[in-house]
């Protein structure tokens, strides 16, 4: 009996203290007092978020968490990072040990409604592809018929390969192997024609390969994997920043506003869509409780989408993944932001 | 009168002394003693020549960035890179001379207690015992007397396992004894508790330990109580490790003959006393070849806590080897990790024969 009544005490608490994490507003009024963002980012993952050799993180994750911080604090160094596995992410992001997670998390139906998570937008278009030998001389992914495949663990990968040859009614041998390092070596040594996993780790797996030139990958993508930021449920005004803070970063792009211009386009601008997103007309920071030149901050610190996709793994990286999908919609991609006004 | 003089005696035959005679001997005593000993011979040729050439003779030394590497043999430079970071994760560089000194202290202060001619060794022993981990602690966290804090976020590499495995060792131990102690007590109360502790923590693996505490925790846990995540795990390997040590322990508990026991109530001495100073001498000595056993395991076992994000020693190498810059290097990281692993374990292994044959006090004949 006694113990009952201590496990109600315990679960109401549990219940009061969830509750009171969701309630709007109190996500910005917490980072704000303590003075840093507290963003969930992968345990390493190439170019989206990884550690250089003097130790900083860097990656196209990690410069979404810099542009929240630039955005709430005017200094994108303000960030604290909380490097978690794939198993962690979520409750580290319920349980409010991160304030928001940027993460190569899939935005799927399930995570978005039964994990008590809203996706805030899309950092990068990915989906499944293929990496083959040149000598192959394949150049569709239809052509591979019969073909051994090397696939990483991991069920979606799995499913999406057998969904797709399926489809097309074609025949192939898979070979499954638990790291992306085992899959580059057999893919190497002849063992396997192609290598299946996402886009964005296929760079990356050839890359590892001893001449990356005798390698192509294909463009047939067979799977949405769209990846974007994360934050808790319930809390719609912190929600709204970490979704501004991309868009602002895109609106940027289209605008042809970025790092070395910002400042002075923000003084002398004439184009009036350009004055609403950095703050030169109108009060549109004070409706996002930011300061007014939050974008202005972003773009300066951070730089525009462009900028941080091309520093991290476009032409500016060892990765050279083309924007391909992830081009703005004004250049035949999927990357497109509301507008500031 | 005949003297009667030996003639000196033969040489023994050749094929009996000498390096001829000991492979005659231990290789090739038998057919199929011959026979595994040229398949052994054939497995060395067929991987010692291929890994000396890849680990040493084609390997790159020197260098900066990737690009100094030719990858045809391995890329140390990889390792030389990140040594800084492999060894101290991101601990600020310039406040790495604390990790430094805590080291430096651990080896200085402990080295009298293996000075033979050494008064007061046993209070020294328990001194040190108390005051080196607060040193430690102030050294490597800080945050009072001047220190500035180092949060352990920001530590990793070999330090962190150091760190797990020394507080692992130094918790588990009296723990364990303790709990040992406690399931031969004649008190109910007190087994029950001893016998549930230690079923519970041998019954469910490391791995799931770290994750309850690092993923269902939380959940229960107001939001201001972010108990650190070292801690946590910390915790979790003292209870898992000391319910392991219990049962070493118990094992030589149970060694003891009964005499012993007797021996020691009739001389007058009470529980405490007869513990400390007649059967866990004995008992303890007994077991050093299982705890060491379980301190290795211990040692290699702390990097489990990659599924909780920690960096230790391993997972600082597999996250370089995902810098852009430096893709494609985790062979070369793997062999070292594995290197320094095999040292640490090698190390300890050989202190424990070392305690044993300096501990062995007439039970062998």
């Amino acid at each position: 009996m006694k113990m009952k009544s201590t496990l109600a005490v315990l679960s109401t608490a549990a219940v009061l203290g969830i509750s009171e994490l969701a309630q709007a507003g109190a996500t910005l009024d917490a980072v704000k007092s303590k003075g840093f963002v507290q963003c969930g980012i992968s345990d390493g993952l190439p170019g989206f978020s990884y550690a250089d050799a003097e130790g900083q993180y860097k990656g196209i994750d990690v410069d979404v968490c810099r542009a929240v911080a630039a955005a709430v604090f005017g200094d994108a160094s303000k960030v604290k990072y909380s490097p978690l596995t794939a198993k962690e992410r979520f409750t580290a992001l319920q349980s409010g040990e991160v304030d928001m997670l940027s993460r190569n998390t899939t935005w799927t139906s399930s995570r978005d409604a039964a994990m008590g998570l809203n996706f805030t937008g899309v950092t990068y278009y990915d989906g499944q592809g293929f990496l083959v030998n040149k000598e192959l001389g394949v150049k569709s992914a239809k052509e591979l018929d019969g073909a051994t495949v090397c696939i990483q663990a991991g069920t979606t990968t799995e499913l999406n390969l057998s969904d797709y040859f399926r489809a097309n009614n074609l025949k192939y041998t898979p070979i499954t192997y638990d790291t992306s390092d085992e899959s580059a070596k057999s893919l190497e040594s002849g063992r396997c024609d192609v290598l299946t996993s996402d886009q964005s780790q296929l760079y990356a797996q050839r890359i590892k390969l001893a001449d990356p030139d005798a390698y192509v990958v294909l463009p047939e993508v067979i799977s949405k994997e769209p990846l974007g930021p994360a934050v808790r449920q319930g809390d719609e005004e912190w929600f709204d920043i970490v979704r501004w803070s991309l868009f602002a970063m895109l609106n940027a792009e289209e605008l042809g506003v970025d790092s070395s211009n910002v400042e002075e386009t923000a003084k002398s601008t004439k184009n009036p869509d350009v004055a609403r997103l950095l703050g030169a007309e109108g009060e549109y920071g004070k409706d996002l409780k930011l300061p007014k030149d939050w974008a202005v901050q972003i773009v300066k610190q951070v730089g525009n989408y462009g900028e941080i996709f091309e520093r991290n793994i476009g032409s500016g990286s060892e990765l050279k993944i083309e924007r391909g999908l992830n081009a703005l919609w004004t250049n035949g991609g999927l990357q497109y932001a509301p507008p500031v006004r | 009168m005949t003297s009667h003089t030996f003639k000196p005696d033969l040489p023994p035959p050749s094929t009996s002394v000498g390096a001829l005679g000991w492979a005659r001997a231990n290789l090739f005593s038998s057919w199929y003693n011959t026979l595994l000993t040229l398949l052994g011979l054939y497995l060395v040729w067929l991987i010692v020549p291929p890994l000396v050439d890849w680990a040493l003779l084609k390997a790159d030394w020197s260098g900066s960035t990737r690009a100094d590497c030719t990858r045809e043999g391995a890329c140390w430079v990889f390792i030389q890179t990140r040594f800084a970071q492999f060894m101290y994760g991101f601990y600020p560089a310039e406040l790495r001379w604390r990790v430094d000194l805590a080291a430096i202290l651990a080896i200085v202060g402990a080295a009298p207690l293996f000075l033979k001619a050494m008064p007061h060794k046993v209070r020294y022993g328990i001194g040190y015992l108390i005051a080196y981990p607060l040193l430690a602690y102030w050294l490597l966290h800080g945050g009072f007397l001047g220190l500035d804090t180092v949060p352990t976020t920001q530590w990793g590499g070999l330090m962190l396992t150091i760190v797990i495995a020394a507080v692992g060792i130094a918790g588990a131990l009296p723990l364990g004894i303790v709990l040992a102690l406690g399931r031969r007590s004649d008190m109910p109360a007190i087994r029950v508790i001893c016998v549930t502790f230690i079923e519970f923590w041998r019954g469910v693996p490391l791995i799931t330990v770290l994750f309850m505490s690092s993923v269902m925790l939380p959940l229960f846990l107001p939001e201001q109580m972010n108990l650190d995540k070292l801690l946590r795990a910390m915790l979790m390997v003292v209870f898992f490790e000391a319910a392991y040590v219990a049962e070493v322990v118990r094992g030589g508990l149970q060694a003891i003959p009964k005499g012993q026991y007797e021996a020691a109530a009739a001389m007058g001495l009470g529980y405490w006393r007869s513990m400390v100073l007649v059967i866990l001498p004995q008992a303890l000595k007994l077991v050093i070849p299982g705890l060491v056993n379980t301190f290795i395991a211990l040692f290699k076992d702390t990097s489990l806590v990659i599924i909780i994000g920690l960096f230790d020693f391993l997972n600082s190498i597999k996250r370089a080897t995902t810098d852009p810059a430096w893709l494609g290097m985790s062979t070369e990281g793997y062999v070292f990790a594995a290197l320094v692993y095999w040292i640490f374990c090698f190390g300890m292994s050989r202190y424990s024969m070392h305690l044993e044959r300096k501990l062995d006090t007439g039970h062998k004949r």
